[in-house]
């Protein structure tokens, strides 16, 4: 058993309930994740080839999803997506656009891309592959994804490399679900930047079963993906 | 329907005007045209992208007078150098960032000859925040409140078709028409490259473009490389490499431009 497995695992379980909806995954373990809950759990899952079209667990495709069909699916509420975050803050707010001041950014990144429209119409995740007080931040640079305090759909869950969280935490702060085998509280107070909320008990995040683990394995047989996640 | 070269294009156009470029990131961009205007000496630009390498070459350049746009990425390359370091030296005067949706309402917005379209993408965000002439407009019918995304009218359009005819319609054969017949549609002159003056005996929703929509035709086979074009070919990742190799070295960079 790996922290990748544990990873793409946690990720597989943001997507159950989603039924027919498009999810999103933007990286490798979230999009294994995606492949693993349609497999076991969400066969409707609409999965795509990050270009426009929809494809069958086995790369066949199945329909057409361009871009301005996506503009239409996720105003139409029919959609989860898992992005990354380069600053995400204690209500989910969250920053791909730049580093510093917008007017002179000290790093210019990708800009919000669909952050505003997809956080405020649909079900929205994230996953961070190096948990640290650089990127759990009190305030985030520009405001991307808006988060819990801001008027956010649904910021369902935030899986890294320590634990996973959602935001069910008072006033919608950032709540710890889970901690992966090993992790520390101590380890995930000082790297992230903001107070956590904490259940009395804090649960260990759960390994997979041996379904769970054939799962994984078929959508990644050499853990390319999973082995590049590192604690 | 007039045909065009690629110079006689730029031939019509003027210093200061808003210019909108279609494709998407490093995906079938109409990049003949965007060499010339480049090579040109058109500047104070307004530019309005989803930004690939037509916006990092027309930045470093320094033609930007504003720049409208949801994102600038090479895909393969994720971050757009020569954008970067715009952006982080400060030599692009304005920008409008926006939301990916907001941009295409924007296109659709002026298509439709509306002052803007509603939408609550944008709200909350920081788009709000450092986009001060963005309004937001309470509705009419249930009182809530949303973003009145203003139209994003442009003086001329480019776009890249994988085949056109001499009468002005257009055909794209890869998988996403992206948004070129809304940047078609909101511009006074659209004018649409091609690879081949031919069309193809494919399904009629192939054909993206009519003639209401254009105002020229260019031949320009190979004229959305190094940037993808499918099925005719696809992105050049070494070509694209090398160009974002010269971000750092502006030197490098004009003569890595006379070279295409």
């Amino acid at each position: 058993m790996s922290l990748g497995d544990i990873c793409a695992l946690a990720c597989a379980e943001t997507f159950k309930g989603d039924g027919n909806a498009m999810v999103s995954p933007m990286a490798p373990i979230p999009k294994l994740g995606a492949k693993v809950c349609k497999a076991l759990w969400e066969p409707d899952l609409v999965l795509t080839d990050g270009v426009a079209t929809i494809i069958d667990l086995d790369g066949e495709v199945e329909g057409w999803m361009p871009f301005s069909r996506v503009f239409d699916t996720l105003w139409n509420k029919k959609r989860h997506v898992m992005m990354g975050a380069t600053q995400i803050d204690a209500h989910g707010n969250q920053n791909i656009s730049c580093i510093g001041d917008f007017a002179k950014p000290k790093v210019q990144l990708l800009g919000v891309r669909g952050a505003p429209g997809n956080t405020i119409c649909h079900p929205t995740s994230y996953w961070v592959a190096s948990h640290s007080a650089k990127v759990f931040v009190e305030r985030v640079d520009m405001i991307s994804g808006i988060g819990t305090d801001r008027g956010a759909a649904e910021i369902r869950r935030v899986v890294t490399n320590l634990g996973v969280f959602d935001f069910l935490g008072e006033g919608g702060r950032m709540r710890v679900v889970s901690l992966h085998p090993g992790v520390e509280r101590a380890q995930v107070e000082a790297a992230t930047g903001f107070g956590l909320a904490w259940p009395d008990e804090v649960p260990v995040t759960r390994e997979p079963t041996a379904d769970e683990l054939a799962a994984l394995d078929r959508f990644d047989p050499e853990r390319k993906i999973r082995s590049r996640v590192e604690a | 329907m007039r045909q065009l070269s690629v110079d006689e294009v730029i031939g019509e156009l003027r210093s200061g005007m808003t210019i909108g470029i279609g494709g998407w990131g490093s995906r079938r961009k109409p990049m003949a045209l965007v060499y010339a205007l480049a090579k040109s000496d058109l500047t104070d630009l307004t530019i309005v992208s989803y930004g690939g390498p037509d916006v990092g070459i027309l930045c470093a350049l320094g033609k930007v007078k504003k720049l409208v746009y949801g994102f600038v990425s090479l895909d393969s390359i994720p971050l757009e150098p020569h954008f970067r370091v715009a952006r982080q030296k400060g030599t692009i005067p304005e920008v409008v960032e926006l939301d990916e949706g907001m941009f295409q309402l924007g296109l659709r917005a002026a298509a439709w000859n509306v002052p803007f379209l509603p939408t609550r993408a944008g709200l909350g965000s920081g788009v709000m925040d450092v986009n001060p002439h963005l309004k937001t407009v309470e509705c009419p019918y249930t009182g809530e409140e949303l973003v009145a995304m203003p139209a994003l009218k442009l003086d001329a359009a480019f776009v890249h078709m994988n085949r056109a005819d001499a009468r002005g319609n257009g055909q794209y054969l890869g998988p996403d028409p992206y948004f070129d017949d809304w940047f078609c549609m909101a511009a006074d002159k659209a004018y649409m490259s091609c690879e081949k003056l031919a069309l193809e005996d494919a399904a009629i929703q192939t054909r993206l473009i009519n003639r209401t929509m254009v105002d020229a035709v260019v031949l320009a086979p190979g004229g959305a490389g190094f940037t993808e074009c499918p099925p005719d070919y696809p992105r050049d990742e070494a070509a694209q490499k090398a160009y974002a190799a010269t971000a750092k070295d502006p030197e490098a960079f004009r003569a890595w431009l006379e070279a295409q």
